[in-house]
């Protein structure tokens, strides 16, 4: 317990001394609110309605997908991982524990942007405040674990920008954070519910905001704990302790399987 | 010394087909240092990391502490010290982080006094990064002793160390010693493991080529002493006498230097030569084949077929 502790708190002050890591956990998703809340509020009023969620399932995105996976692969490139296993450090720490501080930025992170939204731009609070964090817990969880899963299977920070960005882009645009699910063609609705965004949107919506839910809320919240312990699962068969000299219980395309909770949503949930 | 705390026989490692360390065997004894010697590509890293349980062996049997590094790493972790030729350490990490770090790991209390000694109580909250080259090496060799463990293993613990620093480490080293500590030395600096080590071993090709104290391995060469003689009057510089075992002779700074494949002989006729030209002796200097030397030799040689 004690060397938990240790190692938390190392990793938690990381997130807001290294440079990087301060950007992805709190300057982007901040910087990133004031300037939606001050101009799309603006230009698009009904945006109010979704600026809590969306701004909370976007500083989740930033700090996961582009906070969590880069450290992972540079510690393992440069024999942090091995200096690591020499002294007893356990796998399932070096992957559960950078998750861990990230979720606990990020509830800062949420608590600021929900404490202020209704301040600054009039935003709605949540109507139903457990059902906000059980959604907020299972985006968390969903995307830390894709976000470890990423930095497992990456061999280089170059292929780790590629994979985090073939889910963050598609996200900021098909997620339901800029335009809502059904006003997307039908295609790409269905296409947008492969994102652990939309699936999060959509439970925010009927679960916690008083909105309409465009396919099972419930549903949604289940594929995102269910993919996030895929995930996480599947980072702990397929972590190596370094690159070169370890070889991988799996191949790295057995990641893919992370998609799987959302395909079979998307077939069963209406 | 008495046990053996590393025990390799007939080990084997190899990446595809190409073979890193091909069925070496020794033992190391408990208090001992012992010195791992070979140019680059020779199997030493090899060699240090399957018995450091990060690679596993492809032929033959490894002990460490009584421990098979391959079956049984996480009994292996507190029995080992290790400090890595990479720094191995995440860069925003301070060394008082590391130090608590690393020791709640091993579940032993934090050795600050260590960082004081090696130099770092000044940096004790810079982050890693900060830190030079010479720090980040001394602070990953305090985390490597800080639990005491009984086998320690340095992949080039004095590259980029100032000579204070260097000093201190060898002293640490040979207080570990003393304490029953066991040393594996894996170095490029040849003077480095003439000094240190009680035994050495030098690969090649994945092969050991020469074990044995470094008094023995320097003895076993072809190598020349080097006799440098001054004396008063410089009788020596007019004389052409070919000295008994004398390949080689040059005059340099007032001394006369002999290069001898047989040193008794040599010193003897040098001797009586200057008495019996009534001159007197100012300075004799020998010079034994350094291990640097032998280790030319050997690496020229190339290994026994």
């Amino acid at each position: 317990m004690n060397a938990f502790i240790h190692h938390f708190t190392f990793e938690f002050r990381t997130g807001i001394r290294n440079k990087t890591s301060l950007l992805m956990n709190y300057l982007f998703p901040l910087g990133f609110y004031l300037m939606m809340g001050f101009v799309m509020a603006e230009i698009n009023p009904p945006f109010r309605e979704d600026i809590i969620p969306a701004m909370v399932v976007f500083g989740i995105l930033s700090a996961t997908l582009l906070g969590i996976p880069d450290p992972l692969v540079n510690a393992r490139e440069n024999g942090v991982f091995r200096s690591y296993k020499i002294n007893g450090i356990p796998s399932i720490s070096i992957l559960s524990i950078p998750a861990l501080t990230t979720v606990l930025h990020l509830v800062i992170v949420s608590v600021l942007i929900t404490a202020t939204a209704p301040l600054f731009f009039d935003a709605p609070l949540p109507v139903n405040w457990l059902n906000y964090a059980i959604i907020f817990v299972a985006m968390a969880f969903a995307c830390a674990g894709l976000s470890v899963l990423i930095g497992v299977v990456s061999p280089s920070s170059r292929m780790t920008v590629l994979w985090s960005q073939l889910i963050f882009v598609p996200s900021m645009l098909l997620g339901g954070l800029m335009i809502p699910n059904k006003m997307l063609p039908d295609i790409a609705g269905k296409i947008a519910q492969l994102l652990p965004a939309t699936q999060a949107m959509n439970a925010f919506n009927g679960l916690a905001m008083g909105e309409v839910a465009d396919f099972s809320p419930w549903g949604s919240v289940i594929i995102l704990f269910i993919s996030g312990v895929l995930a996480f699962g599947l980072a702990i068969y397929l972590f190596s302790w370094d690159s070169r000299n370890t070889t991988r219980r799996g191949h790295p395309l057995l990641a893919l399987l992370v998609i799987l909770p959302y395909a079979l949503g998307i077939l069963l949930l209406s | 010394m008495s046990d053996p705390v590393i025990e390799i026989k007939d080990f084997r490692k190899t990446y595809a087909d190409f073979v890193a360390v091909n069925c070496i065997s020794f033992d190391v004894k408990q208090g001992e240092i012992f010195g791992l010697l070979g140019p680059n590509g020779a199997g030493k890293t090899s060699t240090l990391e399957c018995l450091e349980g990060l690679r596993t062996p492809n032929g033959g049997s490894l002990r460490v502490a009584g421990i098979d590094p391959a079956k049984e790493p996480r009994k292996l972790r507190n029995l080992i010290g290790v400090q890595l030729q990479s720094a191995g350490l995440p860069e925003s990490i301070t060394p008082d982080e590391a130090m608590s770090f690393f020791c709640a790991y091993h579940d032993v209390a934090p050795r600050f006094d260590l960082l004081e000694r090696l130099g770092l109580a000044d940096k004790r909250n810079d982050q890693f990064y900060e830190l030079s080259a010479g720090q980040q090496r001394r602070l990953v060799l305090a985390l490597a002793v800080a639990h005491n463990p009984q086998v320690l293993f340095l992949d080039e613990p004095t590259a980029g160390l100032d000579v204070a620093t260097r000093a201190e480490l060898h002293g640490m080293m040979r207080e570990l010693q003393t304490s029953g500590t066991t040393v594996i030395l894996a170095t490029h600096d040849m003077a480095e493991a003439e000094q240190m080590s009680d035994r050495v071993a030098i690969l090649l090709q994945g092969r050991i080529v020469s074990i044995g104290t470094p008094m023995e391995i320097t003895a076993t060469g072809a190598g020349l002493t080097k006799i440098s003689v001054r004396t008063q009057d410089g009788s020596l510089s007019v004389s052409d006498i070919p000295f008994s075992a004398v390949s080689q002779h040059t005059f340099k700074d007032d001394y006369n230097i002999y290069f001898s494949s047989d040193i008794g002989p040599t010193l003897s006729a040098l001797i009586t030569h200057i008495e019996a030209q009534g001159d007197m002796l100012i300075d004799l200097r020998v010079e034994r084949p350094s291990l640097e030397d032998r280790f030319i030799e050997i690496t020229k040689t190339g290994v026994p077929q």
